[in-house]
């Protein structure tokens, strides 16, 4: 089906989320909508669904005007969407995720098994290896994605929004989510991916339309330079290469001794645990989402309860110390959720810039508060991080995500630290900030502070460290040199020691994951 | 709260345990928060919704008023042959029945009136005549106020805990054990004069705020409900004062009535505006406790802690802050305030301890605390309202004979406005479904009648799921706790039932799917790019 959006516009109040937008999807193609976070992406494809109704403008299928009042009329009319957070019950069942908003039966009656028959054969026919019989909320993230687009199929769409899919996925779900695409486009469905991801794009869009600040800036081809892509999408020129100086590392600042760390049914989550981090040096842990990064991290800040071992920061032992006292001892953390781990929502920017420090001078004196030094520093803060807001004291749940995440590396870089720990430091943000973040990163280095930087994005890891610690199974894998050969580094990811990873590179192995790092290889 | 040792989710949320909120389960956990969040929106709920609920409530209970009155339904009788009689009748039964609730809650006009006649004839003019007519005509502010004292008070202490994301219902447990020590102090103890009263309101202080702290306790150590154990607590010492009454250290020499001795004199709060008056300096008391709320929500860390801790435990927790000595110290301070509305109420109005001491104002604080959307101002202004509605209420019964439920209903309804402002701005046309960031429904919600509440309170928790998706579809992620929320709320009166909605979002915990061994584990990133 083609899809032909003409002259779509949104306006809240004074703000213009869509300026005269033209979109064409041919039928069978790969359209990906690329742009900044807050570039209007969400809000086009949610006039396209029905949710927003357009300030002016038309929606054409097939070159048939058409109105859609609801997600209900939409979905009628063969569009499916995949939202980036997920429209699942996580305790049903895939079939009955399925069919819900759409119940097959009669007279009230559920018909379960044509559901369930539904699943199986879009399962099959995709290779989505799915059972519909599993529990949403047991099932790991990618395979929620995979029922939400089962979810559209199964209602006839022709066209696939996916919304920010690969946001929540690891690069290896990454990876077959890709292939799904493809194959379903093979198929006939017109898919528009939205992401701000350029690598991404790179390996799987036919044509690329590029949105900023509400308007169209251009259009694309797949085999267009990423410079050059990141560019039009930020609106400046945009170094993707971070050049920075070798590491001048000085003496070991933290020591980590068998640190582990056991939850309540036994399983081991962290498994004896030894790291040195030098002074001046960024130590990059590497691999696949939940190998016990979170844990590591979280033991480092006194946040795991049971945590067994030795940590050493300066000599002085952190095991047993309270966050607190952790905290105060200099160390800076940006939890890997931001949503979730690190901002309250309600708060102002400026509240949430001093969360930690909000007890000690020049923010209080014993139980008072100075709301003017408070002040101070978050407005020093929002000008050297370039955090967009309104105000510093708009709540900081109004921020784009991007912002979000300048807010809390803010917080954690802005005072003396003995110790800077940053997990997927930028996660959800786009390219111009990633640019900027890595910059203050390097520069803590610089000034001598060790350095720890967890993220499952492998360009990030070898992009940012000095060394690399793989960890597979809550254990450290290996520790290797930044310049480690990319595959080895995949097979490491995969359980590999480092020498067992180098021979089967030597002799010719391959990972996934680096068939699609050769297809746009930021690095 | 089903066992919090079961889930004790590893991955995704470690060190839980010392956790305000279920321990361990995430699903419940999100509960609580979305509880909180409930709490924190209701905080910020608009002021002219708020206004519209008023005038929403007083519309409906003038119809309540016409189908009461005799004259209206008369002339309704006749309705076809003389429509002007009823048009008429229903004007008088209404302006009559508000001008006797202002008269009983504002100014007694015809009362001011009567006394200037009076001096009239005797001769009085000028300030002889206006002076008496005015201190006549404003009594009724006065008894107004004097209602109201205690009703800030307890607001104020549950504002603390509305805005710190605990949903307090102990509000009477906490003022009888308040009213009960200071009571006790108060006539049991010979002390000097000033010295007297303030060690009464000292132990006021004291037993509300171990009591609250009782709660606080429960939560943070065995991730024990507040809701729940706040209204068991209420249950406890509403008995426990009963049995108190009953023996000779609290009756004295009059054993036959279940009533303490008076207070002593050194122990009572000095009245204000002189012997005709019952205004007394706990309204001193009320004001301060307004500007106590403000200082420690926004000035102090105590308050930037609860607050913290009241939206998002988890980064509260990662912040540094402890979550659990966090809930303690709410249930304290709540507590603390609503125990020295009990000495107050005791040690001004009520002189003596009385089984019924803690009367309604400890769920009337609730809705005063919500309607005034836990801010100090708010407050002020919700608890006059209130109290003006009560003595009002009162006297347009024994003028106009309009039933003082009818008080209560149109109390009631402007709680019942305030919950749903989608309703209100459906009723006025105001539209505007869709905005950028659309933010959550705010939903709010309290109840004046006692035994509703606590249903009312998991019924809030309940109205943010169904709520959520319908207007946030787009952006709400599917959280675990709509799938508790979604629950429909107890019947009314049933104490047990509220556990359903507030902790039944207790999804088994995937906890084994948590093994470090799965490369796509469930800890699923909740990155937003809004």
């Amino acid at each position: 089906m083609k899809l032909e959006l003409r002259g779509i516009t949104k306006v809240f109040g004074t703000f213009v989320a869509n300026d005269a937008i033209d979109l064409v999807v041919e039928p069978g193609e790969i359209h990906s909508l690329l742009g900044e976070n807050g570039a209007g992406k969400s809000t086009l494809m949610n006039v396209l669904y029905g949710l927003y109704r357009p300030d002016g403008g038309e929606i054409l299928l097939d070159d048939e005007p058409v109105r859609f009042s609801g997600p209900g009329d939409a979905m009628r009319a063969g569009i499916g969407m995949v939202h980036q957070h997920f429209m699942l019950v996580p305790p049903f069942t895939v079939a009955e995720n399925v069919m819900l908003g759409n119940e097959p039966g009669t007279f009230g009656f559920l018909d379960l098994a044509s559901a369930r028959r539904t699943v199986r054969e879009l399962s099959a026919r995709f290779g989505f290896d799915i059972d519909p019989d599993a529990v949403v909320e047991d099932l790991p993230v990618g395979a929620q994605q995979r029922v939400e687009i089962i979810k559209a199929l199964s209602r006839q769409a022709k066209v696939l929004v996916l919304d920010e899919p690969t946001a929540v996925l690891t690069p290896h779900e990454t990876d077959e989510l890709m292939g799904i695409m493809r194959q379903l486009r093979d198929e006939g469905t017109s898919i528009v991916f939205i992401t701000h991801k350029l690598r991404e794009v790179k390996a799987v869009a036919d044509r690329i339309t590029v949105i900023r600040r509400g308007r169209i800036v251009g259009t694309a081809d797949p085999s267009a330079d990423q410079t050059e892509l990141a560019s039009l999408m930020v609106g400046r020129s945009v170094a993707l290469d971070l050049d920075k100086a070798p590491a001048a590392p000085g003496e070991v600042a933290l020591e980590v001794r068998g640190l582990g760390v056991t939850d309540a049914d036994g399983v081991v989550l962290l498994d004896d645990v030894d790291l040195d981090v030098h002074r001046g040096e960024v130590l990059g842990v590497a691999g696949v989402q939940g190998n016990g990064q979170t844990e590591l991290t979280e033991a480092l800040l006194g946040l795991q309860k049971g945590a067994r071992g030795s940590i050493r920061l300066d000599g002085a032992e952190l095991v047993g110390r309270s966050t607190r006292q952790i905290l105060d001892a200099g160390v800076g953390f940006v939890p890997e959720d931001r949503t979730h781990d690190a901002l309250v929502p309600d708060f102002s920017v400026a509240e949430n810039l001093v969360l930690d420090q909000h007890h000690r001078a020049p923010y209080a004196t014993g139980v008072l508060l100075h709301p003017e030094a408070v002040r101070r520093r978050a407005t020093a803060e929002v000008e050297e991080f370039d955090v967009r807001t309104g105000s510093i004291d708009d709540a900081v749940s109004t921020l784009s995500g991007g912002n979000q995440q300048k807010v809390v590396m803010a917080r954690a870089l802005g005072r003396d630290l003995s110790l800077f720990i940053a997990s997927q430091p930028t996660r959800g943000v786009d390219v111009g900030s990633i640019e900027f973040l890595h910059r203050r990163i390097v520069a803590e280095r610089d000034k001598g502070t060790p350095v720890i930087i967890v993220s499952t994005e492998l360009d990030e890891v070898i992009q940012l460290s000095d060394r690399i610690a793989v960890m597979y199974r809550g254990g450290i894998l290996g520790i290797v040199p930044a310049d480690e050969d990319r595959d080895v580094l995949g097979l490491m990811m995969a359980g590999y020691t480092a020498e067992a990873a180098r021979e089967a590179v030597a002799a010719g192995a391959r990972t996934s994951d680096t068939t699609l790092a050769d297809e746009g290889d930021i690095v | 709260m089903s066992a919090p040792t079961e889930g004790q989710a590893p991955a995704v949320a470690p060190g839980t345990a010392t956790q305000p909120g279920d321990p361990g389960t995430p699903g419940a956990e999100a509960a609580e928060r979305s509880a909180g969040s409930v709490l924190q929106s209701i905080a910020r709920s608009n002021v002219l919704v708020v206004v519209l609920a008023f005038v929403f409530a007083f519309v409906v209970g003038s119809v309540l008023i016409l189908v009461s009155d005799v004259d209206v339904r008369a002339a309704a009788g006749y309705f076809l042959s003389r429509p002007g009689d009823l048009i008429g009748a229903s004007w008088t039964a209404i302006t009559e029945a508000y001008a006797a609730m202002f008269r009983g809650a504002v100014f007694d006009l015809p009362g001011a009136r009567k006394v200037a006649d009076d001096i009239a004839e005797r001769g009085g003019s000028g300030l002889y005549l206006l002076g008496p007519a005015f201190l006549r005509g404003i009594k009724p502010l006065l008894e107004t106020l004097t209602v109201a004292t205690p009703l800030i008070i307890a607001s104020v202490g549950m504002a603390v805990s509305f805005r710190s994301g605990l949903f307090n219902i102990g509000g009477t447990g906490q003022l009888i054990v308040g009213a009960t020590a200071a009571g006790y102090v108060g006539f049991a103890i010979d002390l000097p004069v000033v010295i007297h009263l303030l060690v009464c309101i000292l132990a006021a202080i004291v037993a509300g705020g171990l009591y609250g702290g009782i709660a606080g306790f429960l939560k943070a150590r065995f991730g024990a409900s507040e809701v729940i154990t706040t209204i068991m607590l209420n249950w406890i010492a509403t008995y426990a004062l009963a049995f108190a009454l009953t023996t000779s250290a609290f009756t004295g020499a009059n054993k036959a009535q279940p009533t303490s001795p008076a207070i002593a004199g050194t122990a009572r709060l000095p009245l204000l505006a002189g012997d005709q008056y019952r205004l007394h300096l706990g309204l001193v008391i009320a004001l301060l406790a307004v500007v106590f709320l403000w200082w420690l929500m926004s000035r102090s860390t105590l308050g930037f802690r609860f607050r913290a801790v009241g939206s998002n435990p988890r980064a509260a927790e990662v912040a540094g802050i402890d979550v659990g000595r966090s809930a303690i110290g709410v249930m304290v301070v709540a507590g603390a305030l609503v125990g020295l509305a009990g000495g107050v109420h005791v040690l001004g109005t009520e002189q003596r301890l009385t089984g019924s001491i803690a009367g309604s104002i400890g769920f009337d604080a609730i809705t005063v605390a919500l309607l005034g959307r836990s801010g100090p101002v708010g407050i002020l202004l919700a608890g006059v309202l209130f109290a003006g509605l009560s003595t009002g209420g009162r006297f347009m019964e024994s003028a106009q004979g309009v039933p003082i439920d009818l008080v209560q209903v149109i109390q009631a309804l402007v709680v019942l406005f305030i919950a749903a402002p989608p309703l209100v701005r459906f009723l006025v046309g105001l539209g505007g479904v869709d905005r950028p960031r659309a933010p959550r429904r705010r939903t709010a919600t309290g109840a004046h009648a006692a035994p509703v509440l606590a249903a009312d309170a998991a019924a809030v928790a309940a109205a943010e799921g169904p709520a959520a998706p319908r207007e946030g579809a787009h952006r709400a992620p599917v959280e675990p706790a709509a799938d508790g929320g979604a629950q429909p709320p107890g019947p009314p009166g049933d104490p047990a039932e509220p556990v359903g909605p507030v902790d039944s979002a207790d999804p088994a915990d995937p906890a084994g799917t948590h093994s470090t061994v799965d490369p796509c584990g469930p800890d699923a990133p909740k990155g937003e790019n809004a």
